[in-house]
């Protein structure tokens, strides 16, 4: 499963690191025990609203993705991102294909590991669209907002 | 109208450039059709019983002429020199190539059309009032707000992947036409005590399987929170809607067991929590936008038309189309046109290559280049001067096009059934196009005035059996296409579900079980009553004893 980290406005390989990795249920049962576990693994049905200001400490938090059609971990990763202003890495893991990779990375995601073929041509899906009309967990301006400044700038 | 600038021009084009690549990949064979079909999803192209299907958005039902003729060339080039106008006022081809989509997505952008998010689990094109802009009593043009909608929900990150599709229906009126209590979100623009216009907010409604009529969780939203809203809406969803079975996953099913006030305090407790200045546009924005729904320039006429009147009185065919046809306009001496496609024997919501020309070449010289579709799968001049309307009238008739039906026994909602659909357990078209036989003369139609037939050929309830006066659905009865009739539905804004009558009739009976429902209630009726009036007062055990009594 190779792993694709989106920074600096390109999608690249990345040598897999070694995460020490503990799921949410464990933590939540036992904090103490696992002080030394630098990624959060969050099942899609849990409520970020309970944890979202607890996580900071984590380096990542790998959000999961058991079918492509199972969006629930865009909105958990805007809620990271946006709400609770997790500065860390966020993970795709699951069913992560090529054609999904723009909104991931809209939504906040950084980090992929990439289930689909030719993770080699991967890359080229970050950069299909030059604008995107809504605001995000990205730093893509909404194309409201770049109206606004053309407007202004006339 | 809308008209694109850069941005829009460039997203669209990218779009198709990105499918493109998507269809070479399948082709070449690095995508199997498993791998290909989410992607094709995304993009209106379904595989259809004998062939692909491509669906093109019609955003809330504008088009202009030269949009109109595009389809229209369409047609020709990439299918078989006709097409189909749906229940959601857009526009499916039948026979397209998956060689040709490409080629045919590029022509479409050459005039600002595409087929993104038709389908798929994702905020499907959104619908809107025909009348919009042109009938009187509206608040201001709902299609503003189904612009903006348009632009917030276009490929957006976090709602393209939901637990099912999702329709959102705004209208400005009180007088519904775009059905808004049985969609995911229903927005009806009214003013409230102060005279501020705002969003009353209704959510959960919908047909297939499981029909609802929608909760309404908020009374008054201001206008300028419409979006961060409904982001709310969708965030909501998203995270709670069901993901364990299809056939739970629509909005209704869990706005119905949470309940409305409790499903209501979710979407507010969200909405409190977002950002709301990242969301909503600006004023300034909401004007650019506003701006291009100007109304168009109207002549200074008087109310009435002497030419128009007298030819009314010269020509009883078109007195009896004016009569039924057309709609008050808010503009004095103008009227709003219906074009039917529902002729005698037709198949409900086609039209050929040259009909799409004729109705562009009439919009382009009286209707101020505008044409409109409707959710009951007929189309719409909106703006036509009555000193016009003889001259319109004959234009429409010389083109097959001036079937004076609207409204009535044959204006039939239909959905395609298994004449193409994968889906469908039973034929649709050929009831509708037997019906309307039964019922061919116009005259005694229009005696029997208002009554909304709607066929379905599944549970899944593209053809609204749920919501129409008199619904038909079919069923599989061992191999056999048997038709069930539900009664006193309605979409409109004394919206209803309809009755299931009884027992499933075979496709012999169910003609004859129409025109029995029909007469009882010419027997019957009081005054002007409309059939569903009727049904609503004397009850349902009435008129199932005079469909069963007697069979």
């Amino acid at each position: 499963m190779p792993l694709l980290k989106f920074s600096g406005n390109r999608l690249y390989p990345a040598v897999e690191e070694a995460k020490n990795e503990v799921t949410l249920d464990e933590w939540r049962a036992n904090r103490f025990a696992h002080a030394d576990a630098t990624a959060l693994v969050v099942p899609n049905d849990a409520d970020i609203s309970d944890i979202g200001a607890d996580v900071s400490g984590f380096s990542a938090i790998i959000l999961e993705f058991p079918a492509f059609k199972d969006g629930r971990a865009y909105s958990q990763a805007r809620l990271l991102r946006e709400r609770f202003g997790f500065a860390g890495e966020i993970r795709a893991r699951g069913a992560v294909l090529r054609d999904q990779l723009f909104f991931m990375k809209r939504c906040g995601f950084d980090a992929f590991e990439f289930s689909g073929p030719n993770a080699d041509a991967a890359a080229g899906a970050m950069h299909e669209f030059s604008f995107a009309y809504q605001g995000a967990a990205d730093d893509y301006d909404p194309v409201w907002r770049r109206r606004l400044s053309r407007a202004a700038a006339a | 109208m809308y008209r694109y600038d850069e941005f829009d021009a460039t997203m669209v084009a990218e779009r198709v450039r990105q499918f493109r690549g998507q269809v070479e990949r399948r082709l070449s064979g690095d995508l199997s059709e498993e791998e290909f079909k989410p992607l094709r999803l995304m993009n209106g192209l379904y595989l259809q019983l004998h062939a692909y299907m491509l669906r093109v958005a019609i955003p809330y039902g504008t088009l202009s002429s030269a949009q109109m003729r595009a389809l229209a060339e369409a047609a020709r080039k990439y299918d078989k020199g006709y097409a189909h106008f749906t229940t959601r006022q857009n526009l499916q081809y039948n026979w397209p190539a998956l060689v040709d989509v490409p080629d045919l997505l590029d022509d479409l952008a050459k005039v600002e059309m595409h087929a993104i998010q038709t389908s798929g689990n994702c905020i499907r094109n959104v619908t809107s009032d025909q009348y919009a802009g042109a009938a009187e009593g509206e608040v201001e043009d709902p299609r503003i707000w189904c612009e903006v909608i348009r632009q917030w929900s276009t490929f957006h990150p976090e709602f393209s992947f939901l637990p099912r599709k999702f329709k959102i229906a705004v209208t400005a009126s009180d007088h519904d036409r775009a059905a808004i209590k049985v969609h995911d979100i229903g927005l009806r623009l009214h003013k409230n005590d102060q005279g501020e216009a705002g969003f009353e907010v209704i959510v959960g409604g919908g047909l297939g399987r499981t029909p609802y009529i929608g909760h309404t969780i908020r009374e008054f939203l201001p206008k300028r929170h419409l979006l961060s809203y409904l982001e709310a809406i969708l965030r909501v969803y998203n995270l709670q809607g069901r993901r364990d079975n299809a056939y739970k996953a629509r909005i209704k099913i869990l706005v119905n067991a949470t309940g409305g006030d409790d499903f209501a305090g979710l979407v507010e407790e969200e909405w409190s929590k977002i950002d709301k200045k990242e969301i909503d546009l600006p004023a300034e924005e909401i004007a650019r936008i506003e701006d291009y729904f100007a109304p168009p320039a109207f002549e200074a006429l008087s109310a009435d038309s002497e030419a128009f009147e007298q030819k009314r009185k010269e020509d009883q065919a078109f007195d009896r189309w004016a009569r039924l046809n057309t709609h008050a306009h808010k503009a004095p001496g103008y009227a709003i046109v219906n074009i039917s496609l529902k002729p005698i024997s037709g198949i409900p919501g086609d039209a050929t290559d040259k009909e799409m020309d004729a109705v562009a070449a009439i919009a382009e010289q009286y209707s101020f280049d505008e044409v409109r579709v409707t959710h009951e799968q007929n189309l719409v001049l909106p703006h036509v001067r009555k000193d016009n309307l003889y001259t319109v009238y004959k234009a429409l008739d010389a083109a097959g096009l001036a079937t004076a039906n609207i409204g009535l026994v044959s204006d039939i909602i239909a959905c395609p059934g298994l004449d193409y659909c994968s889906l469908a357990n039973t034929r649709s078209i050929p009831i509708a196009q037997r019906i309307s036989e039964r019922f061919a003369d116009l005259g005694q139609q229009e005696d029997i005035g208002e009554l909304k037939i709607k066929i379905s050929g599944c549970i899944n309830a593209c053809g609204h059996h749920h919501v129409g006066h008199i619904g038909i659905l079919g069923v599989d009865k061992k191999g056999e296409e048997f038709y069930q009739i539900t009664l006193g539905g309605s979409g409109a804004e004394d919206a209803s579900i309809g009755e299931i009558a009884g027992r499933g009739l075979s496709s012999d009976e169910v003609v004859d079980a129409v025109e029995k429902l029909v007469e009882f209630y010419r027997q019957h009726r009081q005054g002007g009553e409309r059939f569903l009036d009727a049904y609503r007062r004397l009850g349902a055990d009435k008129f199932k004893e005079a469909l069963y009594a007697a069979a």
